[in-house]
């Protein structure tokens, strides 16, 4: 597929050029440079952790929706070796981001003294380098399996057998999903809820798992809608784009729509969960989060979250013909992706600028722009380059058949 | 009831679900209207074939759950602030974030009902009759057979064409429906 290769060069030389413009902007603003890095690099690996955690959903859940995207899912999964290098230069900035990383700051405060058992520079590396060897090792495996599933063509054996085989699938993906939850609640706290380190929410994991949730339901009808839409010269496409044009029917959007109705619900429950609580306990070491965002402007960015994170897509995806019909589908989810990094906006910018003052005045950079173009461009030539490397569809998994006769009996 | 028609319809069994599907999408270009298939489990393109409408549920689920959303905050907003004001925690009577659990789950709660009262309704069912199980081999429906029954009272329905036009779609047989 001749215009897959070139949005793949295209999008490395955009990341490239807009990362490396970040970078040399580092020198003269490094504060703003790593909170608008962070802010993509968040952005960017929330595509990739929720579809690793999609992933294992589908294995333990069946269902064709998962069928019909999991190839583009473990693409994604597949960037986790990228996402790791991408990760070295939040290692530098830590001092610029984190409060409990300036021991002039740590040594002003008390809490912060005896946070810092937890929240100091080495632990912080080790548990980062814990958490990926936890996702590249389990998404390791699954992709593995997967790919030895694709070479059993020449030889396939007796239909008990290949279901049988797919055990080991799911005896992964249950621990999988336990360690996902694990590690991603972790990751949160010591990412993002950090960056306040006198702030607590206990449900702050579990928002980003709803976010990401999200993110990678709406990447990937993006990218299925982009695969099947084409319909172009009379140049032959070669064998690994073929099945899913012919194979991916308006039923299969419904379903990822009815799923991305579902996550946008979810992830509001849990954000709405957060502030209630935080509203009713209306503790002095829990409200100055919301404080912050809610004053000199911000608060616009969350009545836009709630509007249009929530409220819009909402009803527009309890519509029966907007999700079948592939065209709207997609523009929901770019708008949901967008959305995605407002609302990682909302939650990182404001302590961009927290040393200056106990209001922050809302401020847009022009990196926090560009940042997550550069990261993203990078990114995508990478998930496209994995994506290329396989068939689009699992065509020896032995539920296929079965998921794309809609005619035929269920056994 | 001088207007109803002798018979209730007649109906054709197929043995596939292809066969019917195909069967439908040809009766609705043919222009019959008042039909209605009969399969063991769900197909999809059956809706579309037969020219299945748009039903009135949806718009009946969504007055439910406004219902449920302003009566639940409705309850909330009586109870706090007009009849029992309490000052808690030196909060607003009208604590509205406390109160959205609440109207959510109202307005679920009503949809819901609206939902299952509203489908009981528009289709009529609990029905303990029905015509159609006049056809002893009608039974199949549940097992292993794929039914089209084209309705008497169709204004295309013709005894014979109709007859003649299902026997054309290569059924296994077409039987005559009795009321």
């Amino acid at each position: 597929m001749q215009d897959l290769d070139q949005i793949q060069q295209r999008s490395f030389k955009i990341g490239v050029v807009g990362l490396v413009i970040c970078i040399v902007w580092a020198f003269f603003n490094p504060g703003q440079f790593f909170h608008s890095y962070l802010l993509a690099y968040i952005f960017w690996i929330g595509i990739a952790l929720g579809s690793f955690a999609l992933l294992m959903v589908q294995y333990l859940s069946g269902g064709v929706w998962g069928l019909v995207i999991r190839r583009l899912l473990e693409a994604a999964t597949r960037t986790f070796p990228l996402l790791v290098l991408l990760f070295l230069p939040l290692v530098l900035g830590l001092r610029y981001l984190y409060p409990w990383a300036r021991p002039e700051e740590v040594v002003k405060d008390v809490i912060l003294q005896h946070k810092s058992v937890y929240l100091n520079i080495p632990f912080f590396l080790v548990r980062a380098a814990l958490y990926f060897v936890a996702w590249l090792s389990v998404s390791h495996f699954l992709n593995k399996w997967s790919l030895e599933q694709d070479q059993m063509a020449d030889h396939r054996l007796p239909e008990h057998v290949e279901y049988a085989k797919l055990r080991r699938f799911r005896l992964l993906s249950g621990p999988g999903l336990i360690i996902y939850g694990l590690t991603v609640t972790f990751a949160s706290i010591d990412w993002v809820m950090s960056l306040e380190p006198l702030w607590l929410s206990t449900i702050f994991g579990i928002m980003f798992m709803g976010g990401q949730g999200i993110s990678a339901l709406s990447f990937a009808i993006i990218v299925a809608v982009l695969l099947t839409n084409r319909t172009e010269s009379g140049v032959p496409d070669p064998l690994y784009a073929q099945p899913l044009r012919y194979v991916i029917s308006p039923t299969h959007f419904h379903d990822l729509g009815k799923l991305l109705l579902a996550f946008v619900m979810l992830w509001a429950y849990f954000a709405f969960s957060q502030f209630l609580i935080i509203w009713s306990g209306n503790l002095p070491e829990e409200t100055p989060w919301y404080l912050r965002r809610m004053e000199g402007g911000w608060k616009w960015i969350g009545l836009f979250i709630i509007l249009f994170h929530f409220a819009l897509p909402f009803l527009l995806l309890l519509s029966r013909p907007i999700k079948r019909n592939r065209r709207t589908l997609a523009i929901i989810a770019v708008w949901m992706l967008l959305m995605r990094l407002v609302d990682l906006f909302w939650i990182i910018a404001p302590t961009a600028q927290m040393e200056t003052g106990t209001v922050s005045y809302l401020h847009f950079h022009w990196m926090d722009i560009l940042a997550p173009i550069g990261v993203g461009g990078i990114w995508l030539a990478r998930f496209i380059q994995q994506l290329k490397s396989r068939p689009l569809l699992p065509l020896y998994d032995p539920y296929l058949e079965e998921a794309f006769s809609s005619t035929g009996s269920k056994h | 009831m001088d207007a109803r028609p002798p018979i209730y319809g007649l109906m054709a069994e197929f043995e596939n679900p292809s066969d019917l599907v195909a069967a439908a999408r040809k009766a609705y270009e043919e222009g019959y209207r008042e039909m209605d298939a009969y399969t063991p489990f769900p197909i999809e393109e059956l809706t579309e074939a037969l020219g299945f409408r748009q039903t009135r549920l949806p718009l009946v689920v969504l007055i439910g759950g406004l219902i449920g959303g302003v009566g639940g905050y409705f309850l909330q907003y009586y109870t706090a602030v007009i009849d029992y004001p309490l000052n808690i925690g030196g909060r607003p009577l009208n604590s509205w974030p406390a109160f959205i659990p609440v109207t959510f789950e109202c307005a679920i709660l009503v949809a819901s009902l609206f939902a299952v009262l509203g489908m009981l309704a528009l289709n009529g069912l609990p029905m303990p009759y029905h015509p159609v199980f006049n056809v002893p081999r009608f039974a199949l429906a549940t097992r292993d057979r794929f039914f089209l029954c084209i309705e008497a009272t169709d204004p295309r329905f013709d005894p014979e064409a109709t007859r003649y036009f299902l026997e054309r779609l290569a059924p296994r047989v077409v039987y005559e429906v009795e009321h």
